[in-house]
């Protein structure tokens, strides 16, 4: 197995940046899609033009970023196979569903309805017609749900089973892998923060547009349908993501420790609230290791939120590479001893099965052959020596624990930033709202300001949670049993090389037009009132 | 119900499933030959802005129709997904390049402030027309010319040359390059016709309907020739055959004209769909007044019939679809590339929602395109492309 360290690092880099670009336009997508049906909504529902006004200009604005959206997002399942073609045969048997599902029940859906949603104004009833907005919201958020079921899969893996004769994972059940705790709750926590963004997205151009003292009937009307809204969706975001942390503890106790920078595990640990990494000088155990230059920490609080009681033990990076009797954590020497084993385990009897075809003359070294791969077989089907070696089966890829510990300061930070802002955004829903209410928005001016700054933010809260999901998970693309480095193709570095800088390119030239023409469209603004 | 299907009729339902969505696929393309006639028939803005909106209203549909495909290619042969895209690196990443920017192209256009400029759209949507059409049909050609890869013990890929795919459009030191390109040379003049096709059924516009009835010529003869030189080398070829004893994979001569003629019903559909095609082409040109809107009709019809009895004389009656010319053995066929048999079976039960997708796709189409498009629309409506 040799591993080219340099391709496996360009092929991740290139599927981070198709992703990061396609994750810019998505969550606006998935959240302006149901603004805009609400606020089409009120119009069926008074008959007031007015309605229909707003409506038709957030509509402009959904339709050139969903555009984009679909340009990024192509790339994205082809990858899979193009750059990930190990990882599309090791998983395609699970991970493949989820792709056709998506495309059959929600891209046609979504599709469909968006035509008659921008063609259809005149030309279908009223009704029909918001049916259609209705669909394209329900349509955008349900592929949402099928590629995220996909990656929490790859987070934690459920409902398969590993079939030697096709060396792959096959499917044992489709209900365990839709409804996996860690699927649902990462569906909902996905897409209420793509919500989120949509609702700050709505307030901070209505914000600028009050500040500029111009449609202030249309802006107003906006923000208190983004507002209501918003908070609802933000309430429900950081819900789950709390939830989340519970679900990290059991199943990446890896990402949980580099998260919060905890090498030491520990009873009643501790939260960072705040703190700033610096790096350990000397590094005695070889793992990149990071102190903490300054920090606010609020006491128990981790263990309580890992676990529910403040008493748990919280297990860091140190316990989990050499392991914690007392506490029962296999360390990773461990681990990588019994990875090794299932995957010569594995070798082992598919070079048997090779010998026995190839060997013409000696019947009997070939009836030997065979039940020597025979009884390799029945291994994978033993549940025991399942659970104490093909559990494992990724770690024996690697020889040093330190290559197994995500970037600590990645994790630590994206994961901050990402909690702080999720506090500011509810904040502002708030404040927006109460003084929209009162009718005195107009001249909070610190307000609107702190709006439009959210707009933002927002965007990097959201790249930021990714950030966390995928790096704070190496070195796995399936959790213990693939890592990253066993699942690119085998390809020249320089064609993946020349890939990525063409959709380096091609991206930042499409995102550039996007936002010239998204800005062209706000300065405009919606119609003057009686225009349709 | 699927559960009590044995494994084979699951895999053969499931190529049933990868040849109508490829058929389908094939049909929508006129999308793509569709934006490289926009020159050739629109010679004022107006007229040009007609067209892109006539075909605006049916982009998103070709494009679904192609992630579509992808993913249930994924789902039901993933050892195709992985061998395919990650060995024919550069022949996929085209074709996906050429399609970002269709995405784009629509909506960006006409909007103020766009950055690039209208023509660079325009340019865009050529593009996408031209490589997104003839690379499709090299790859699907290699379904019978073969690739040159292996695979090992664990079912992972080993491309054989540095060029990952381009020299099947390229290697002209052998002779299937030319049938692979014949092909991709087909689906680019038949995009092109059934375009003019749609174009004349859709569009109300005289001078656009002029000069459609000689495009209609200038790209049905070149179609013609190249669809005769790629059905008379295949029917020619060797194939690569399965032995379905002991699964080995051979050469055998003339193995898909045998298919055709072991499967007549297959040979049936395909000769429909040839005379469709015809009939599509050929009415409009005799009676141009009558017929000249239906011709889409018999056409795309005929495109799905053909395409789909070729897909299945590729995959069914013992064939090897993606076939290594390198080491036969590697050779993918619809046995050793598919899915388990329990992810066939909760495949199958999603497909029953075909239909009714379908379904609703018709009636949103009838209630939104009920008139043809005029100059007058694009002055009035308030989403214009």
């Amino acid at each position: 197995m040799e591993i080219d360290y340099a391709l496996v690092d360009w092929s991740r880099l290139q599927f981070a940046v198709t992703a990061m670009y396609h994750w810019i336009f998505v969550p606006l997508t998935l959240g302006l899609a149901f603004i805009i049906a609400i606020m089409e909504s009120i119009y069926v529902k008074t008959g007031n033009p007015e309605w229909k006004r707003i409506t038709k200009f957030w509509m402009i604005l959904f339709g050139i970023n969903f555009a984009i959206g679909v340009a990024t997002g192509i790339i994205l399942e082809f990858q899979f196979g193009t750059n990930w073609s190990n990882y599309s045969w090791f998983v395609g048997d699970i991970f493949g569903a989820p792709l056709a599902i998506e495309g059959i029940m929600a891209f046609f859906l979504e599709s469909t309805f968006i035509a008659v949603m921008f063609f259809g104004w005149n030309k279908v009833s009223k009704k029909f017609h918001l049916l259609s907005t209705w669909l394209v919201a329900f349509g955008a958020s349900l592929s949402a749900l099928w590629i995220l079921v996909a990656n929490a899969w790859m987070q934690s893996p459920v409902g398969m089973r590993f079939n030697p004769a096709t060396a792959r994972n096959e499917m044992e059940d489709f209900w365990e892998v839709l409804f996996s705790p860690v699927a649902v709750n990462k569906f909902l926590h996905t897409i209420t923060s793509g919500y989120v963004l949509a609702a700050i997205f709505v307030i901070g151009i209505s914000a600028w547009y009050l500040l500029k003292k111009r449609h202030i009937l249309f802006a107003k009307r906006s923000m208190v349908v983004a507002a209501v809204f918003g908070l609802v969706m933000s309430l429900m975001n950081i819900h789950t993501g709390d939830e989340s942390a519970r679900q990290i503890a059991r199943v990446q106790p890896m990402k949980l420790a580099a998260m919060e920078g905890l090498y030491d595990g520990q009873t009643n640990a501790p939260l960072v609230a705040i703190g700033f990494l610096e790096k350990v000088n000397p590094d005695t155990d070889n793992i990149n290791e990071r102190q903490f230059a300054f920090s606010i920490e609020i006491p128990n609080m981790l263990s309580y939120m890992a676990f529910l009681e403040s008493g748990a033990f919280v297990p860091g990076i140190r316990d989990l590479i050499r392991g914690n009797e007392q506490h029962g954590i296999m360390s990773y020497f461990e681990k990588m001893e019994r990875g090794k084993i299932a995957i010569k385990t594995l070798y082992d009897y598919k070079n048997a099965l090779k010998d026995a075809k190839e060997i013409e003359a000696n019947e009997m070294v070939k009836m030997s052959l065979l039940a020597k791969a025979d009884s390799l077989e029945a291994l994978f089907a033993d549940k025991e020596w399942l659970d104490n070696y093909f559990a494992y089966f990724g770690y024996g890829y690697f020889d040093d624990p330190a290559d197994m510990i995500p970037n600590v300061p990645v994790a630590f930070y994206s994961f901050h930033v990402m909690v702080i802002l999720a506090g500011y955004f509810l904040l502002i829903f708030i404040l927006v709202l109460i003084n929209v209410m009162k009718g005195k928005i107009v001249k909070r001016k610190w307000l609107l300001w702190l709006s439009i700054l959210a707009i933002p933010l927002v965007y990097i809260a959201q790249q930021a949670g990714w950030l966390l999901a995928e790096m704070g998970r190496q070195p796995w693309v399936i959790q213990d049993l693939m890592p990253t480095i066993a699942a690119a193709t085998r390809i020249d570095k320089s064609s993946v090389q020349i890939t990525f800088w063409m959709f380096v390119a091609t991206f930042t030239i499409l995102l550039i037009a996007e936002l010239k023409i998204m800005l062209t469209q706000i300065k405009k603004g919606p119609k003057e009132e009686g225009g349709l | 119900m699927f559960e009590t299907l044995s494994y084979l009729a699951l895999q053969q339902y499931w190529w049933i499933i990868i040849s109508v969505l490829a058929a389908l696929l094939v049909f929508l393309m006129f999308v793509q030959g569709g934006q490289t006639l926009i020159y050739s028939l629109g010679k004022t803005d107006m007229e040009r802005t007609i067209l892109v909106n006539a075909l605006g209203r049916k982009w998103e549909f070709t494009f679904t129709t192609l992630v579509t495909f992808g993913g249930a290619f994924f789902a039901s042969f993933p050892l195709f997904y992985a061998t395919s895209f990650g060995g024919a690196y550069w022949v996929w990443m085209l074709i996906l390049f050429a399609f970002i920017i269709q995405a784009v192209a629509y909506e960006f256009r006409t909007k103020p402030n766009n950055l690039l400029g209208k023509r660079t759209y325009e340019g865009f949507l050529f593009v996408n027309g031209l490589l997104g059409t003839i690379l499709i049909g090299v790859a699907v050609a290699t379904f019978f010319t073969g690739s040159p890869f292996k695979i090992n013990m664990l079912n992972q890929v080993d491309w054989q040359t540095p060029y990952r795919g381009l020299e099947l459009a390229f290697n002209f030191g052998r002779y299937a390059t030319f049938v692979n390109l014949s092909l991709g040379l087909v689906v680019f003049f038949l995009a092109r016709v059934l375009a003019v096709l749609y174009f004349m059924n859709s569009v109300d516009e005289d001078n656009i309907i002029k000069r459609a009835k000689k495009q209609l010529v200038f790209n049905a003869a070149p179609f013609l020739v190249f669809f005769l030189f790629f059905v008379a080398n295949l029917l020619l070829m060797d194939g690569y055959a399965v032995n379905p004893e002991t699964k080995q994979v051979f050469m055998e001569s003339n193995k898909y004209l045998n298919n055709f003629l072991q499967m007549p019903v297959v040979l049936i559909i395909f000769l429909l769909g040839v005379v469709g095609v015809l009939l599509g082409i050929i009415r409009p040109l005799m009676n141009f007044e009558k017929c000249h809107g239906k011709g889409i009709w018999a056409a795309g019809i005929g495109t799905v019939f053909t395409v789909f009895a070729l897909f299945l004389v590729a995959g069914f009656n013992n064939t090897a679809f993606y076939p290594s010319y390198v080491e036969l053995q590697s050779s993918l066929t619809i046995e050793n590339a598919s899915s388990s048999h329990y992810t066939l079976t909760a495949m199958s039960y999603v497909s029953l929602m075909i239909p009714f997708v379908i379904a609703y796709i018709w009636y949103a189409w009838k209630a939104i395109s009920n008139k043809k498009i005029t100059a007058k629309e694009m002055e009035d409506d308030s989403h214009v492309y």
